[in-house]
């Protein structure tokens, strides 16, 4: 068990990717992330590493494509434009079966919107960044203990599933300072991967890391391959915390930066007598239908708090099957929900019950 | 009985899907031969193209990856970084390597990257069915110059050899082309020249051939071979564009 240390999220998901083992990190610098490129380019060199800039994220994320292609550890990071020209090579890591962790330190959009916090990437991340039909592992660490740990988890699930994985951050969850005690160095199993591209010494047929296959049927069949341990995901790997869930009326919905505002204003509201609780999406691909579903049949209503125009709500208004009223709280542009906001959305929440 | 020829090791049994007299065959198999005599199949991992030779990892025996149009290069880094002792090569197209991956083969040049490039440059689109390529000639024909390539409005072809040679990074240039046999002998002097160059840690190497394309130029596969000496060679002078093994950087 390591020290607990106060770092930024940036910085504590830069030392837990090299804890996880990944020697191969590509970047690009963009605000609000810039700090993970900076990292890795001090500590890579010194343990045997590589840190790349690379001319582009198009660019960082085939170097990623190529490293994974090896069967090792890469992962590259970047905030939201910068993710937008990184879709390619996401398709083409899902196409291929290549696991990667790419990271995401969202910041208000679109265009270049601008550099404060955000969370306006969800349905980028959760609909599958990229074209075609694919999923990601889309993780949403709510502090920097979590931005380590997730960054860990991220790598393990990638590789199990053979799927990139995107660590879902918002800005302020790069840019904060919190106490994290880091996870303790993994050992990996060096054995190489029966699907790799690692030389045949002339004693093996070739293997080939490709996405193109021009037979529809094959395909099809490939895709219904996929989708069948996409469903398997959905059963076995989502990850959720409920907060006060016990005797609660209204239940509040969020992730990342506004589900600790959130915790405030539950807390708040209670004391004015409003039974609030919060369950919060730790995986948003797989989305936790299951908590919400089963939520439904005991709160009035739901409030889905998130610093976008209401993305999350459409995924907890099909989980929950429409059964209950769900309000949006949000803030865009770089703008934060602030403990009233969400105040005044509770209590708005309990005046109008379930209609 | 002697044999006096036969297919190289380095290539598989599958069946070339390239267009008669297209001169694709000619440069996988100078590929694989070079593999052969060096003696490096087994630890060669080969980057494909989106492009005519999209294919690539069904012909060739080492391992193989299937790259996005134009990004070989990247992914020839990420491979190569990952394993600095494994050969790397791309097999790129004009489009894929001068148009939508000039960028990243602008930048893998510049960093000396230690990979081996086969560019092919025919002038043309041909997977998508001969459309105009960044090389294609000034008044060249094709389905998106229909009216030849008019350079006020589209613009010059762009000679890769001569604009990677103003960076420091590559350690090897060459053009070379195939249209005869005295011509395939260079190229393969060259191939191979690219590829030791890596093993013996020179860096970046990369070989421009000419090739034809009759299907898409609308010639027999005879005059397209002459169209190269005619028409593509005035305008791509074949030379040593960079050597730093033995030049004087002139």
């Amino acid at each position: 068990m390591q020290e607990k240390v106060l770092m930024k999220g940036n910085e504590a998901l830069a030392e837990a990717a090299i804890l996880a083992g990944c020697r191969h990190y590509f970047g690009y610098p963009i605000t609000p992330q810039t700090e993970v490129a900076a990292y890795m380019s001090k500590k890579m060199p010194k343990i045997g590493g590589v840190f790349l800039q690379a001319e582009s994220e198009i660019a960082a994320i085939n170097m990623v494509y190529g490293v994974a292609a090896t069967g090792k550890r890469a992962m590259t990071s970047s905030s939201s434009p910068g993710i937008a020209l990184k879709c390619e090579g996401i398709s083409y890591l899902a196409g291929s079966d290549l696991p990667a962790l790419i990271v995401n330190v969202q910041r208000g959009g679109p265009g270049l919107g601008g550099i404060q916090p955000s969370q306006s990437d969800y349905f980028l991340a959760t609909r599958g960044p990229g074209h075609g039909d694919f999923h990601v592992l889309v993780l949403a660490p709510a502090s920097v203990q979590e931005m380590a740990d997730m960054t860990l988890k991220g790598f393990e699930l990638a590789e199990k599933y053979r799927m990139p994985c995107m660590l879902l951050a918002d800005g302020t969850m790069g840019q904060m300072m919190e106490p994290v005690v880091l996870p303790d160095p993994v050992e990996l199993d060096k054995t190489p991967k029966d699907w790799a591209v690692t030389g045949t010494e002339c004693k093996r047929e070739h293997h080939i890391v490709n996405s193109l296959y021009l037979s529809p049927a094959e395909l099809e069949k490939l895709n219904l391959e996929r989708f069948e341990r996409y469903k398997k995901i959905e059963e076995e790997e989502c990850m959720w915390e409920e907060y006060m869930m016990e005797d609660a009326d209204i239940c509040i919905v969020s992730c990342g930066i506004t589900a600790r505002v959130s915790r405030n204003a539950i807390l708040e509201a209670r004391k004015q007598g409003i039974k609030v609780g919060m369950i919060r999406p730790i995986t948003l691909w797989p989305f936790p239908k299951k908590p919400l579903l089963a939520a439904a049949d005991k709160v009035k209503s739901f409030v889905s708090v998130e610093l976008n125009m209401g993305q999350m709500k459409e995924d907890i208004e099909l989980a929950i099957r429409c059964k209950k009223p769900v309000y949006g709280c949000t803030r865009v542009g770089g703008m934060i929900t602030t403990v009233d906001d969400i105040l005044a959305a509770i209590k708005s929440a309990a005046e109008k019950g379930e209609e | 009985m002697a044999v006096v020829f036969e297919k190289p090791k380095a290539l598989t049994d599958a069946v070339l899907h390239y267009c008669p007299g297209c001169t694709h065959g000619i440069v996988h198999r100078l590929v694989a031969e070079v593999i052969d005599e060096l003696g490096i199949e087994g630890k060669t991992i080969g980057i494909a193209p989106v492009g005519c030779s999209v294919f690539a990892y069904n012909y060739f025996t080492c391992d193989m990856v299937e790259a996005a149009h134009g990004r070989a290069p990247a992914v020839a880094t990420g491979v190569k970084r990952s394993d600095p002792e494994k050969i790397v090569f791309t097999y790129q197209g004009d489009g894929d390597l001068a148009s939508i991956g000039m960028c990243e083969t602008v930048h893998s040049a510049a960093r000396g990257e230690n990979i081996t490039i086969i560019f092919i440059n025919n002038a043309i689109y041909g997977m998508t069915g001969g459309q105009m390529a960044p090389t294609s000639l000034p008044g060249q024909v094709t389905q998106t110059s229909p009216y030849g390539r008019n350079t006020e409005t589209q613009g010059y072809p762009i000679r890769v050899c001569e604009l990677l040679s103003e960076l420091d990074g590559p350690a090897y240039l060459e053009r070379v082309t195939v249209n005869n046999v005295k011509n395939v002998r260079n190229a393969k002097k060259a191939i191979k020249k690219a590829f030791r160059n890596q093993l013996e840690g020179k860096g970046f190497s990369l070989v421009e051939v000419l090739s034809s394309c009759p299907t898409n130029w609308g010639m027999t596969p005879q005059q397209a071979l002459d169209w190269i000496d005619e028409k593509m060679i005035p305008y791509y002078p074949l030379g040593v564009y960079r050597d730093k093994d033995g030049e004087n950087n002139g």
